[in-house]
């Protein structure tokens, strides 16, 4: 029997809820308002008094109000037809809401019940099969969709039966599993599963092994992110965090996209309804929304369901890793994400953290990110999960809880930096305190050398060792004036700029440099090293800084043209005769 | 807002605080309005039998036998097309003299719109000022602030640019005004001739602090009757979005909540979002946007009221007294428009971005120039001419009191370039040159 209860207490969507009966922390109930029931997550029991956060408004709500308990944490609904959806929070489909303003308590059905998938099966009769095994496939888009063994059955069970290969809907029951008591459990395309909790059905979770590529240079050159890794862009706003994040969106190398837009604006989730359906995948070629999924909370929709967006956008993700299918979860932005546990926290009156954050944020933001990882399946195939989360830190000051306790889980820290911006030097990512600590792995630094080059990442630290001299005759040159240093600091200087306007800029919005390949990026950052190497000599600084720009101007429009082009053959043996010009 | 016959009257407060009453009552619903001694409350918090109440215009004076009667329903404002060309306070009663609005009553600070269901905005609402149209062009379905400090002249611009915009009705959500900027606004839109598209809530900073936490919600309410009803074009103002904030604070101070950065409530952004994602670019032709403001402390954006809304807003226009050219100018640094590249050039002239990029490039050439004179290094022939332009620039373009069209703001642009620059130097595309280039 389910336990009920009634409504003692209201403080906005914090609602306390005397109960008759046993209740689970998270679990769900619904209060019914009028007719109308109100989905609500236990976040404390104490005593016969639970308290609720309401994942929609509680206007109108009263003391008395009857309260049902489910006996279930809140869950995402799982199999073919999540991509090219768009889902709230809670994974109501928005697109099959009719009205224009969404209604208090309508909860529409994440997958299409009628649409028929082709199936094949994978397992055979006989076959002896756990949590996770794959039974049968079916086309989702141009990806193969397995059909797995619910994650929730434990044990090992037998295929007693599989459905021939044909068209059937998600409700069709496509095999038949046997327990060790000879049970029949009968297994459909979809299965459920709570968000908060990780799906653990892989063998193993070995360190990342590759790079993932985003065609972005200061991230796949400089500081790259593993396939499986995980990083984080905190940034005032203003400098550019979501045209980065749908850049790498748009190119990056997985076979499955998840957005969480939460507590963002809707508008730019809007641009990618309106944008992601007629852009093409520039790995596959097919249409970028095919391998979209959407989790869509705008900062005027319910606080709470903003804490889940996450969840189930990574629930999404693990569900795809279990196919072997490698992912990438993009979420815009975390910081909204605490500010909605900290507005909770508040409420139920806990002694708080800093800032008023609750003091267990840190681990809320670990365990989290934990998530994330590159996975060996119970087949030996691997999927992975590579998460990039944006921080928008108060007042761009990155000394603030979230960012501090973001540093701590993430591996990859892109820093987004005002002062750059305000140059219109996009990507505004620090060159010099952003990091990868994927440098530093034994395994992506050998992948590198057999995949870029031998001795990749020793180029790497040169390019950044550059930009940090340049800066500092920078300093030097702008206390001292011009003519107060000596030419070699404007050298510095402008070997830093090189490397800045022509490798670490990059023209979001142009059709050719917006995207560049790893063969690419290795030709640029030779190209530029080469020139830093050499030992400029100039009578003044004047002279210099014309070498320089004219340099500048010829290697960026390089970066425009088409890769070996006629018209990019043309500037380098341009910039081939500069240099015999000057520097030797 | 009488109370009904047979409603339970009680007349016992168990708490009071400068914002807030307590009071013991049973079957009372969450945000209901509440009448106390006279007074408009608010339900926001109840435990038990022990009810919480926001009373809008302060407690002061109110006795614990004070009558407490509930309304049983959240606060509304009746809408239709009476509402056009009339002057309310925050509750949405007439403060002009006038009748009583008949209308259907809604629910004010209601649901959402689907995203979904959105559509990208696209059409520009120009203004006349150069500041905006050439650098910040705005859209309809944008929402966004000027931040300024208090003695820029904000007010002025804002009922400028509502004046100016093609829109089918303006609605004023003043918080906080000033008696004087109230019957600024008024008279504006009087010698304007334009009351017949007008609407303004208002409260005065000689009303109660904590009404002005109606304001924005009433003007939304009566801006989404427009937009989604009629399928109007909205523009609404809403000044001063720093004092509501504040107000903000207040009750949550006074409900012992704790403060999080600079003593706001923890759910700032939250409260913000709410008020400014209301703008819309709905399926229909109607569309209601947001111009704010938010009053700065001496510039400062990193105060949690402008940091939050420059988090939730779609770019922000930054005002600022320029020296150089002695008027208040929308600084091309520190201003974003979120929506411009959604019509510049496509709505616009073709070198528009180009133009805009190049003129604030070379403005930021003029301010590294400045810093050499300051700093007594020589200046270079190149640093000079970027002076002479800079200050031609702010005068021609940049000032608040511009009122030209973008076509015409373009050729000025021209002109300038033309004047004071080689063509290599302002590194626009040559075929724009070719066609635009003005003089050597």
């Amino acid at each position: 029997m389910k336990t009920t209860g009634k409504v003692t207490g209201i403080v906005s969507n914090l609602v306390t809820v005397q109960v008759d009966g046993p209740v689970a922390e998270n679990e769900l109930c619904y209060i019914t308002l009028g007719g109308t029931p109100l989905l609500a997550e236990v976040i404390k029991v104490n005593g016969d008094k639970a308290s609720v956060q309401v994942f929609e408004s509680t206007r109108g709500l009263k003391n008395g109000d009857p309260v049902e308990f489910e006996g279930r944490m809140l869950e995402v609904t799982l199999g073919p037809g999540l991509l090219s959806s768009v889902y709230d929070g809670l994974q109501n489909n928005l697109t099959t809401m009719g009205t224009v303003f969404l209604k208090r308590g309508e909860y529409t059905d994440p997958l299409d019940h009628k649409k028929l998938w082709d199936f094949t099966p994978i397992a055979a009769e006989g076959d002896k099969v756990i949590a996770g095994d794959w039974l049968g496939e079916v086309k989702e888009g141009w990806l193969p969709h397995k059909i797995m063994v619910p994650f929730s059955m434990k044990g090992e069970y037998k295929v007693k039966k599989i459905i021939p290969a044909g068209s059937y809907n998600i409700d069709m029951v496509i095999a038949v599993l046997t327990d060790e008591a000879d049970e029949p459990h009968y297994i459909t395309m979809t299965q459920k599963w709570p968000v908060k909790v990780a799906i653990k059905a892989f063998k193993e979770k070995p360190r990342p092994q590759k790079i993932m590529e985003t065609g972005v240079r200061c991230i796949d050159s400089f500081n790259p992110i593993a396939e499986g890794g995980t990083g984080f862009i905190p940034g005032p706003f203003g400098c550019g965090k979501t045209v980065l994040q749908h850049a790498i969106a748009k190119q990056g190398e997985a076979d499955v996209i998840v957005m969480a837009a939460c507590g963002e604006r809707a508008n730019e989730v809007v641009e990618i309804f309106t944008e992601f359906p007629e852009l093409i995948d520039p790995h596959t070629g097919r249409h970028l929304m095919e391998r979209t999924t959407i989790i869509c909370n705008t900062s005027n929709m319910p606080v709470a369901a903003r804490e889940a967006s996450v969840y189930t956008a990574m629930t999404i993700c693990e569900y795809y890793r279990a196919m072997g299918l490698k992912c990438l979860l993009l979420a815009d932005s975390t910081s909204r994400w605490a500010q909605a546990l900290r507005e909770m926290s508040n409420r139920m009156e806990e002694l708080p953290g800093a800032d008023a954050f609750p003091v267990d944020l840190s681990a809320i933001i670990s365990n989290f990110y934990s998530r994330a990882g590159m996975v060996i399946l119970n087949n030996g195939q691997t999927g992975a999960v590579t998460f990039i989360g944006t921080v928008s830190p108060a007042g761009g000051n990155l000394k603030e809880p979230v960012t501090e306790s973001t540093k701590k889980a993430a591996r990859c820290f892109y820093g987004l930096e005002q002062n750059r911006a305000d140059q219109k030097r996009y990507p505004a990512v620090n060159p010099i305190e952003s990091y990868s600590k994927y440098l530093e792995y034994p395994e992506i630094i050998s992948y590198l050398d057999q995949n870029v080059e031998k001795g990749w990442v020793g180029k790497v630290l040169d390019a950044k060792n550059i930009l940090r001299r340049g800066r500092e005759a920078n300093e030097q040159i702008n206390i001292l004036g011009d003519d107060g240093v000596p030419i070699g600091y404007h050298v510095s200087f402008w070997k830093s700029e090189l490397i800045d306007f022509v490798f670490l800029q990059q023209d979001a919005f142009d059709s050719i440099d917006a995207l560049c390949p790893m063969e690419r990026q290795k030709f640029m950052l030779d190209l530029v090293l080469e020139l830093c190497e050499i030992e400029y000599q100039f009578d003044d600084f004047e002279k210099c800084r014309d070498f320089f720009k004219e340099l500048i101007n010829d290697l960026r429009q390089m970066n425009y043209t088409e890769f070996h082009s006629e018209a990019f053959e043309e500037y380098a043996k341009k910039t081939q005769k500069l240099l015999n010009d000057y520097g030797k | 807002m009488a109370s009904k016959a047979f409603q339970r009257i009680y007349t016992k407060l168990d708490a009071i605080t400068k914002a807030t009453v307590s009071l013991k009552a049973r079957g009372i619903s969450n945000d209901e309005l509440a009448v106390v001694g006279g007074r408009l409350a608010q339900v926001v918090k109840t435990k038990g039998d022990l009810v919480t109440l926001q009373v809008f215009s302060g407690t002061e004076g109110i006795p614990t036998n004070a009558e407490v009667t509930f309304l049983g329903e959240p606060p509304t404002l009746k809408v239709s097309d009476q509402l056009a060309g009339r002057f309310f306070n925050a509750y949405g009663n007439p403060i002009d003299g006038g009748p009583e609005v008949e209308g259907e009553e809604r629910e004010i600070g209601g649901p959402s719109v689907n995203p979904y269901k959105r559509r990208q905005p696209s059409e520009l609402i120009p203004t006349g000022i150069a500041g905006i149209d050439l650098n910040n062009t705005i859209v309809s379905g944008q929402k966004i602030p000027f931040f300024a400090d208090p003695d820029q002249p904000y007010n002025q611009v804002m009922a400028d640019v509502a004046l100016r915009a093609d829109v089918d009705k303006i609605i004023l959500g003043g918080m906080g005004l000033s008696n004087d900027d109230y019957l600024f606004f008024r008279h504006a839109f009087e010698d304007a001739g334009a009351l017949d598209r007008i609407i303004c809530f208002v409260n005065t900073t000689e009303d109660p602090p904590v009404e002005r936490l109606l304001v924005p919600d009433m003007a939304l309410t009566a801006a989404e009757y427009f937009a989604v009803d009629k399928n109007e074009k909205v523009l609404v103002l809403l000044t001063d979005m720093t004092l509501y904030a504040d107000a903000l604070s207040i009750v949550s101070n006074r409900m012992d909540q704790i403060p999080s950065k600079d003593s706001m409530p923890g759910s700032l952004y939250s409260d913000l979002a709410k008020i400014y994602e209301k703008a819309v670019q709905l399926p229909t032709e109607g569309s209601i946007t947001i111009i704010a403001v938010t009053t700065l402390n001496d510039g400062d954006i990193t105060h949690a009221i402008p940091d939050n809304t420059g988090y939730i807003t779609e770019g922000q226009l930054f005002l600022r007294a320029d020296s150089d050219s002695g008027k208040v100018i929308i600084d091309p640094f520190r201003s974003l428009s979120r929506l411009k590249q959604r019509v510049q050039n496509i709505k616009t002239r073709e070198d528009h971005s180009q133009v805009m990029n190049a003129g604030v490039r070379l403005y930021a050439d003029a301010q590294n120039a400045k810093t050499k004179l300051e700093n007594g290094f020589d200046l270079s022939d190149y640093d000079k001419r970027c002076l002479e332009y800079a200050k031609e620039y702010a005068t021609r373009l940049l000032s608040i009191d511009v009122n030209i069209s973008i076509t015409e703001m373009l050729d000025t642009a021209w002109e300038l370039f033309g004047r004071y620059f080689s063509k290599a130097e302002t590194g626009i595309k040559q075929s724009f040159i070719d066609k635009y280039w003005k003089g050597r």
